[in-house]
């Protein structure tokens, strides 16, 4: 396109609303660092306690635990069933594949408040206590989506003819999805699997109905707001939660670009 | 669900149809039993539970069927009114949302030269980040000991503190708003970036002006990406019940509160059930549009 001329006006436009979507996030960072239990400006007394007094909180790393494993668990749970859905999409013909690949990412667009109250109904009625493996159940329902549109549109760019050869070659099906087919989505894989580790462990308004007696990190930092001297603290850890969870969206966009 | 395999890898694969076959049960069961287990159960639940006048004599007890529910919706006005303000603030949240984020689209495809990539890193870190903690972010903004008053209480604008700004349905739009920018600029990046730029140098040398260009050709190229980006926005924010949680207040609350409420506090699921099983099916119709407006193979090239 020509004309450099409104290059000034829109790049002031940009930097402008990227400033302002920092500017919250820059006011969390400043309170874990402020003395105060409350945020007010001029800022006071910069400290670094909040850090100091998260490793001694246990609660607060006990849900961080909790989170983690929710997420470990329901992420490889959600990546293991969309490898599947995938390669079913992508390489049979089957009558009710429609139907499948309709059921797996219809969780993307059903609202979370009526999906945890439907599974809340489910294990009441089951009679299953409410735990980790019900918010982890659940993560996996909804990251199923995310997991097979990544997988499946790796997938979907590799010719099938390479199965063919090798199964031209004598190898058995089976044989041919672990040689061939699983090394070559393997990056996919890995993206899908970072993607659903950071869905789980940020959601909080399906775990906020299914979490037993052990809160998972959002649902604890949910608990937690009232009491405006615990605040400080369980920023400071949101703040480190942040820088982890950007290193894993980073690594997981490289390795979906390394696969295309 | 009668599902058998029709010739599975068609005729081009001579070989392997016995442990082809096989794998597809293989393949095919763990997903569809766990779908059927966590998904479509829980939901066919909820859908009989909306058919029930209570959860008197335990969740278990036998089923009576009743439209009591459902007839005491359409006779209280005020859940159809809530509906209706939660739709509204769902628009207004995906209309400025779409707006705010056009223009950072059309910089990043247009203007932003070699950097593009960079920019684009930077836009989403915040979309990254918890969506709990991003929300927190805003009510110590808007709070009364918040950033925003006492900022202006100290270059001496105000007095006291400006109480209205959290806790009301404001509050929840401005903060919808700002989660969403940066993931409603992604689909109408994708839209611009597909142009042909060649098209711009044929209206150039044909004489057209730049505003022309973008009337003509930018904007009509990039409708799609636009409307994407308007429904991806709008049919979450319908069912949201946490940012009004955090910066509603009472005043703030939104349909999705309402159904958390009977399912919490107010412990009515018959009820409850019937007010998530009509938020269903408004959200199924919005998708529905969705999908007859949008070609949505487009958006995944």
């Amino acid at each position: 396109m020509n004309a450099r001329r409104s290059a000034i006006p829109l790049s002031l436009y940009f930097f402008g609303l990227i400033a302002a979507l920092y500017l919250p996030l820059g006011v969390l960072f400043l309170f874990s660092f402020n003395s105060n239990t409350y945020l007010s400006f001029p800022l006071r007394d910069l400290t670094l306690s909040w850090y100091q007094q998260l490793f001694e909180a246990d609660a607060i790393l006990a849900a961080a635990g909790n989170s983690l494993a929710v997420a470990a668990g329901s992420s490889l749970a959600a990546t293991l069933l969309g490898t599947m859905v995938s390669i079913l999409m992508m390489r049979y013909q089957f009558r009710a594949k429609g139907l499948l690949v309709a059921l797996a990412v219809l969780p993307l667009i059903v609202p979370y408040v009526v999906l945890g109250v439907a599974l809340l109904l489910l294990f009441s009625v089951l009679q299953i206590d409410r735990s980790l493996w019900t918010v982890g159940i659940a993560h996996t329902v909804v990251a199923l989506p995310y997991t097979l549109l990544i997988i499946g549109s790796r997938l979907a760019g590799f010719d099938p003819n390479l199965e063919e050869a090798a199964m031209d070659l004598g190898a058995d099906y089976p044989t041919t999805l672990r040689r061939v087919v699983l090394p070559m989505i393997f990056p996919a894989m890995v993206s899908a699997w970072l993607t659903a580790f950071t869905v789980s462990f940020d959601e909080f308004a399906l775990a906020l109905f299914l979490a037993g007696t052990r809160p998972t990190f959002p649902v604890y930092l949910f608990s937690q707001l009232r009491f405006a001297n615990r605040l400080p603290v369980m920023i400071a850890l949101a703040v480190l939660l942040m820088i982890g969870t950007l290193t894993l969206v980073l690594i997981a966009e490289r390795f979906r670009r390394r696969g295309t | 669900m009668s599902s058998t395999v029709s010739a599975p890898g068609s005729a081009r694969s001579g070989g392997g149809g016995l442990d082809r076959r096989a794998t597809f049960w293989f393949l095919y069961l763990p997903p569809l039993l766990w779908l059927a287990a966590f998904f479509v159960a829980p939901v066919l639940l909820m859908a009989a539970f909306s058919f029930r006048t209570s959860s008197r004599g335990g969740l278990s007890a036998g089923w009576d069927f009743s439209l009591v529910q459902y007839l005491n919706l359409i006779e209280s006005g005020s859940y159809w009114r809530l509906l209706g303000i939660s739709t509204l603030a769902a628009l207004a949240v995906a209309v400025c949302a779409v707006l705010l984020a056009y223009p950072v689209a059309f910089f990043l495809a247009f203007r932003a030269g070699p950097r593009a990539g960079f920019y684009l890193v930077l836009l989403l870190v915040p979309f990254w980040t918890s969506y709990l903690l991003r929300v927190m972010a805003w009510k110590f903004m808007l709070g009364t000991e918040g950033v925003i008053n006492s900022l202006l209480i100290y270059i001496g604008l105000i007095q006291d503190p400006l109480p209205a700004l959290l806790y009301n349905r404001t509050a929840v739009v401005l903060t919808l708003i700002y989660v969403w920018i940066p993931f409603a600029a992604l689909p109408i990046l994708a839209a611009l970036q597909r142009i042909d730029t060649a098209l711009f140098e044929a209206a150039a040398d044909l004489g057209a002006r730049p505003f022309h260009q973008f009337t003509r050709i930018t904007l009509p190229l990039s409708l799609p990406g636009v409307l994407a980006a308007f429904f991806m926005v709008f049919i979450p924010t319908v069912g949201e019940y946490v940012t009004p949680l955090l910066v509603g207040g009472s005043r703030g609350s939104l349909y999705g509160n309402i159904i958390q409420d009977f399912f919490t506090k107010a412990a009515n699921w018959p009820l409850g059930s019937a007010l998530s099983m009509i938020m269903l099916a408004a959200t199924l119709i919005l998708v529905v549009i969705a999908v007859r407006l949008i070609d949505l193979k487009q958006l995944f090239v």
